[in-house]
């Protein structure tokens, strides 16, 4: 009877055993490892955020660089023109993001924007975003912001050496986090509805639930988490422009984690940044500096993505649900 | 008896097709009413207007003193109308548990009373054996039985029943039969559409015959069958009628 609830529990156990193996990173992983280990948080935590409305609510998101941008110019611009701190600039980037989400989501679904339709409408509101940031001269224009460097190390402003293992905490933390909302989400009673629409809309309202209530509140949530890792991301780099936070390349860069795990399960998107990133290190590493046999493709600067994406189709091409959803799947049968 | 349900006037057009034209009548409360009538009657449009998926055009659809007409569909479920898909919709990554507590917890915060009462409706249609099956997995018979539950679980007050009886064997309807008619008995109104005579007829108080979007005929079973405008618009079904 108290199957669901016991499901959430065993899952934040499973959360909460990873996240103290996790901790011990920073212990054996020093210089650019560490760097690369910080990506996969960022990668995995904007995943699980695009996951929300990708993978549970069913509304694929080709525009989600919209919410990871007003997470990020949002913290950037309160630090840099108001020196408020980052931790604020993370919680104002998320409401508006929300909002943002709420607003565009509702307007889709309101004109019955449905699968390839409703995933270039988002494009469309992530390059619109792109577009108007660029001819802010409040928000530096095409130049971005950079984050003015402090001379001591703060909590409270989220910075540090470039040496410390604070960065990669507060990553883990923030990934954590979303993930445990996940897992309350998907045992709750709201994130049943929201899975029911994504099942079948007119079967979920016949059985009482409100199909665009729940796929707005999906997409302003999803928003909200995605925009967190937005405002981390500037922190961890110390810049962002318009190209960075609302371009195609991260929206994709948002999606490819879920996809690759597996949308619509827990640790789909956690499993595809743990794959994505530690690979796209690898492909450039072979390119930088191949072995003697392939001396050939030395330097040649592309084919580290080609190989990338080719790897990536074959993922896919071999597990369609993605690494996790696809194991996951063999694994209930 | 009151009426539960009092559709009035109600017309639905199609790009210039009348689907449904001036149909106006009522369910009582408790009472079983089957909607019958050739393929394109209209018996599904009428369904889709009062569960309210198609605005209708003219008219009004009032349910237990309120008029629903224009609301949306998960508000009129929740109001008290139940309905089951002609082309079953169940949810189908979802096991057969989660698909009926998804309509109990629509009426209830707190998702385990939910759970026990999606069970209980679950064991009622008989579906006990495979409560922890995926939807998208079950054999249509179960799939009939499992739209049943979710409508049930919204504790309706009227259940709109778009062919739960068809594509199934005699052996299965028999049992299903026997539970609408119990449901009935705790004073839930049933207004069905179905293609098996034999069961309408055994099911209905009442019979709406409905032609070209027009409510040809009403009255009992054996009213409506010896009724020769029925009989008329079924020309070639007669022993169809006549089987019953």
């Amino acid at each position: 009877m108290r199957a669901r609830l016991a499901e959430a529990q065993s899952q934040l156990l499973v959360l909460a055993a990873m996240a103290a193996i996790l901790a011990t990173v920073p212990l054996w992983l020093h210089g650019s490892g560490r760097t690369v280990a910080i990506r996969v948080l960022i990668s995995a935590g904007v995943g699980v955020g695009w996951n929300v409305m990708g993978g549970f609510a069913g509304q694929f998101s080709f525009g989600h660089a919209a919410y990871f941008g007003i997470g990020a110019y949002t913290g950037a611009y309160l630090l840099v023109s108001h020196g408020i701190s980052p931790w604020i600039g993370m919680v104002v980037g998320a409401v508006l993001a929300a909002g943002f989400g709420a607003l565009t989501g509702w307007l889709s679904f309101r004109y019955r924007l449905r699968g390839a339709y409703f995933a270039l409408a988002t494009f469309a509101f992530a390059e619109m975003l792109r577009l108007v940031v660029q001819a802010q001269g409040w928000l530096n224009a095409t130049q971005g912001l950079q984050v003015p460097v402090r001379p001591e190390s703060s909590w409270w402003m989220m910075q540090f050496s470039t040496t410390s293992p604070n960065y990669y905490f507060i990553g883990l933390a923030l990934v954590v986090v979303l993930v445990a909302i996940t897992i309350l989400l998907v045992t709750s009673r709201r994130g049943m509805f929201i899975v029911a629409v994504r099942e079948d809309e007119e079967g979920a309202a016949a059985a009482g639930v409100d199909g665009t209530a729940n796929k707005v509140a999906a997409v302003a949530l999803s928003g909200a988490m995605t925009a967190v890792m937005g405002t981390f991301f500037v922190q961890v780099f110390f810049f962002i422009d318009p190209e960075l936070a609302f371009g195609p390349a991260e929206s994709v860069a948002i999606l490819l984690p879920a996809v690759i795990g597996g949308t619509g399960t827990i640790w789909g998107p956690v499993v595809g940044a743990l794959i994505l990133i530690p690979l796209g290190e690898w492909t450039a590493g072979i390119v930088r500096d191949p072995p003697a046999f392939l001396d050939a493709v030395a330097g040649r600067s592309g084919l580290d993505l080609v190989l990338f994406a080719i790897l990536l189709i074959l993922i896919l091409l071999f597990l369609p649900k993605g690494v996790y959803g696809s194991l996951a799947h063999r694994w209930r049968r | 008896m009151s009426d539960l349900l009092a559709v009035t006037g109600v017309t639905k057009t199609f790009s210039g097709l009348r689907a449904v034209d001036d149909v106006s009548f009522t369910v009582e409360a408790g009472e079983i009413v089957g909607l019958i009538g050739p393929n394109g009657a209209g018996k599904t449009t009428l369904f889709n207007v009062i569960g309210g998926r198609l605005p209708c055009d003219t008219g009004s659809v009032v349910f237990d003193d309120d008029d629903i007409t224009g609301w949306p569909p998960h508000r009129i479920a929740r109001r008290g109308i139940g309905r089951t898909f002609q082309l079953m919709r169940p949810f189908g990554s979802m096991t057969v548990l989660d698909n009926v507590t998804v309509p109990a917890a629509t009426g209830v915060t707190s998702i385990v009373e939910a759970r026990e009462q999606a069970r209980s409706v679950v064991d009622r249609v008989g579906l006990s054996d495979q409560v922890d099956d995926l939807a998208e997995a079950l054999p249509t018979a179960a799939r009939k039985r499992l739209e049943l539950a979710r409508a049930l679980a919204l504790h309706p007050r009227l259940l709109l029943l778009d062919e739960v009886l068809s594509g199934l064997t005699p052996a299965e309807r028999e049992p299903l039969l026997t539970l609408l008619l119990d449901i009935r008995g705790e004073g839930v109104s049933l207004l069905l559409v179905e293609h098996v005579m034999a069961a309408v007829m055994r099911l209905s108080d009442r019979i709406l015959v409905l032609h070209h979007g027009q409510l040809l005929a009403s009255g009992t079973p054996s009213e409506v069958t010896s009724d020769p405008q029925v009989i008329e618009a079924y020309l070639g079904e007669e022993d169809l009628l006549a089987g019953s």
